[in-house]
């Protein structure tokens, strides 16, 4: 889904953050742009304080930058008036399922943005069906949030998001706190939605295989986007990113490994499944050349 | 084993009395209770009790359930009929150097009873039919012609929405700091009620401070779901007042008339 259609546009923002112990404040972000394209999916990595959650925050106007702007479907952040109109088009997800769930019935929790919005009751109640079909949890609509797993209650955030009817979902480390089965439902929810949907998604991690599933990866260090690219472009450059604090796929690390001991191999391997094949080829490449 | 505690003890359920409009549930109990508290006759506690006995059976809760809420009760229930037995002065039936049970203590001592029982009664029924939040839905439309002098329903609503949604992870997080103490040697078991105290300490420094992170974060997500407090809301679920709201006033009048009548029929000499 190559449109090249600008649903947001973040051009040279700055960010200070108010600090005790710099006197100037401490700078979050610096001359940051980027642009997010209808129905791409897009990852952001980057390690703990490096900007990448105050990124997240600029794109619905919970944080407004100190310099340059941010443009969510031509609507400008920092004009007060437009909140409501960017806020609904720009879904967010946070990392605590728990902190973001509002009542104690699921359906009703799905319900709550809709009916800030005031949208009529019937019309209610076709999102909240359509948001828990979406995301695979019609079943569970009158249960206790409580009683759900992790990825569940996640997903059911998701969901709530989904009920505004957003163009692009903006996903703040969704799975950081999630169990590996609770991360796969994140994931898969995420990627059908990508692809069925045509959903916008701006995925912000700092699970490499997550992010390796992307369309597009951008990676964030000391509040400069530093790396830009398709995966295999960005983790194809091991080194690069192991200096910054971060790792690369296992996969990648594997091949990363077997190329240093001088075998036939490429940094561009993303998967496991990418990497039994290439394996298998080198060593029966090499076993054909042995019995040469 | 914090977890078991459940707050509101809704019993879904599809009957009649579930079906009812919360705000009919609510004013209906509260005209419950006022009629309790003018019942002077036996036979008035009668009727009370045939109306009672028809709610529970139409509600299609088990008596069970209903009756589970007297037990936190007991105790004080046991204390008050105590001292209205002993206390009361009038035709000494029964006495024991200063202790004397009296004709009108005795009468007292079981309208008391009577009363509490059916307090719980009346108000268990009313929790146990409606959910928590069609509850305070009940109470957010029952406030609003207030929000014309300053009260704010919305926000009180919204309060009583997030306190329940929040108190079973509370607890859970409870639980999991004071495991996180004891297995650092926290003792919460031994010495007296004053060392037991200061042992809780640790325990809610930790649980408020992430309580308050938790109210952060949610107050952020709720501005993202464009939350901007009560004005312009729409809810999924409409309150809407049905036959069965009509049906439902028309013999709870009838049997507080009933009941209030029965006053007049009080039958002397008998208990």
């Amino acid at each position: 889904m190559d449109t090249n259609e600008k649903l947001i546009e973040i051009k040279n923002v700055e960010f200070l953050y108010e600090s005790t112990e710099e006197p100037g404040g401490s700078r979050v972000l610096k001359d940051v742009s980027l642009d997010i394209k209808k129905g791409e999916f897009l990852a952001v990595l980057g390690h703990n304080g490096s900007g990448k959650s105050t990124l997240a925050k600029h794109l619905n106007a919970i944080l407004v930058p100190e310099k340059g702007s941010v443009l969510v479907a031509g609507f400008l952040t920092s004009d007060e008036s437009l909140l409501y109109e960017i806020r609904q088009r720009v879904g967010m997800v946070f990392q605590n399922p728990d902190n973001q769930l509002v009542a104690t019935i699921v359906e009703e929790d799905v319900a709550f943005a809709p009916e800030n919005l005031g949208v009529n009751p019937q019309e209610i109640r076709e999102r909240v069906d359509y948001a828990l079909d979406a995301v695979n949890m019609s079943e569970y609509k009158e249960h206790a949030p409580h009683m759900l797993s992790g990825g569940q209650k996640q997903r059911i955030a998701i969901a709530g998001v989904l009920a505004m009817k957003p163009d692009v979902l903006v996903m703040d480390e969704p799975t950081a706190m999630l169990d590996p089965e609770g991360r796969r439902e994140i994931l898969e929810t995420v990627k059908k939605l990508n692809r069925d949907e045509g959903m916008t998604v701006v995925m912000i991690t700092h699970f490499m295989e997550e992010a390796a599933q992307a369309d597009r990866v951008v990676v964030i260090d000391h509040g400069k986007i530093i790396m830009h690219g398709l995966p295999k472009e960005v983790f194809s450059r091991v080194e690069e990113i192991k200096e910054i604090g971060l790792d690369v796929p296992q996969a990648t690390e594997l091949a990363y490994l077997l190329k240093k001991e001088g075998f036939d191999f490429e940094t561009d391997i993303l998967t496991a499944d990418e990497c039994v094949n290439k394996i298998l080829s080198v060593y029966q490449s090499e076993r054909g050349a042995d019995n040469d | 084993m914090l977890k078991d505690i459940t707050l509101g003890q809704y019993f879904p359920g599809k009957s009649f009395i579930h079906k009812l409009d919360p705000r009919t549930k609510i004013l209906c109990a509260i005209v419950y209770i006022a009629v309790i508290f003018c019942i002077k006759s036996f036979l008035g506690y009668f009727v009370l009790f045939a109306f009672t006995a028809l709610i529970v059976a139409l509600s299609k809760i088990p008596v069970r359930f209903v009756l589970k809420g007297l037990k936190p009760i007991m105790m004080f229930v046991a204390i008050t009929a105590l001292f209205n037995l002993l206390l009361t002065d009038g035709r000494i039936l029964w006495k024991w150097g200063f202790l004397k049970i009296t004709y009108e203590g005795l009468t007292q001592a079981v309208y008391m009873v009577l009363r509490l029982f059916f307090l719980v009664f009346g108000t268990s029924i009313l929790t146990l039919t409606t959910s928590p939040i069609a509850l305070t839905d009940g109470i957010e439309r029952l406030l609003s012609p207030l929000k014309k002098i300053g009260v704010p329903a919305h926000e009180f609503a919204m309060m009583m929405t997030i306190a329940l949604r929040f108190v079973p992870t509370l607890l859970e997080e409870t639980d999991k700091i004071i495991k996180a103490q004891t297995a650092r040697g926290a003792d919460f078991e031994s010495g007296n009620i004053i060392n037991r105290a200061k042992a809780m300490v640790p325990i809610l420094i930790p649980l408020f401070i992430s309580a308050f992170r938790r109210a952060d974060d949610l107050a952020t997500a709720m501005e993202c779901r464009c939350y901007r407090g009560g004005e312009n809301r729409t809810r999924l679920r409409e309150l809407k007042l049905g036959y069965r709201d009509g049906v439902c006033w028309f013999v709870v009048l009838i049997f507080s008339a009933l009941i209030l009548l029965a006053n007049y029929f009080q039958v002397s000499g008998l208990l």
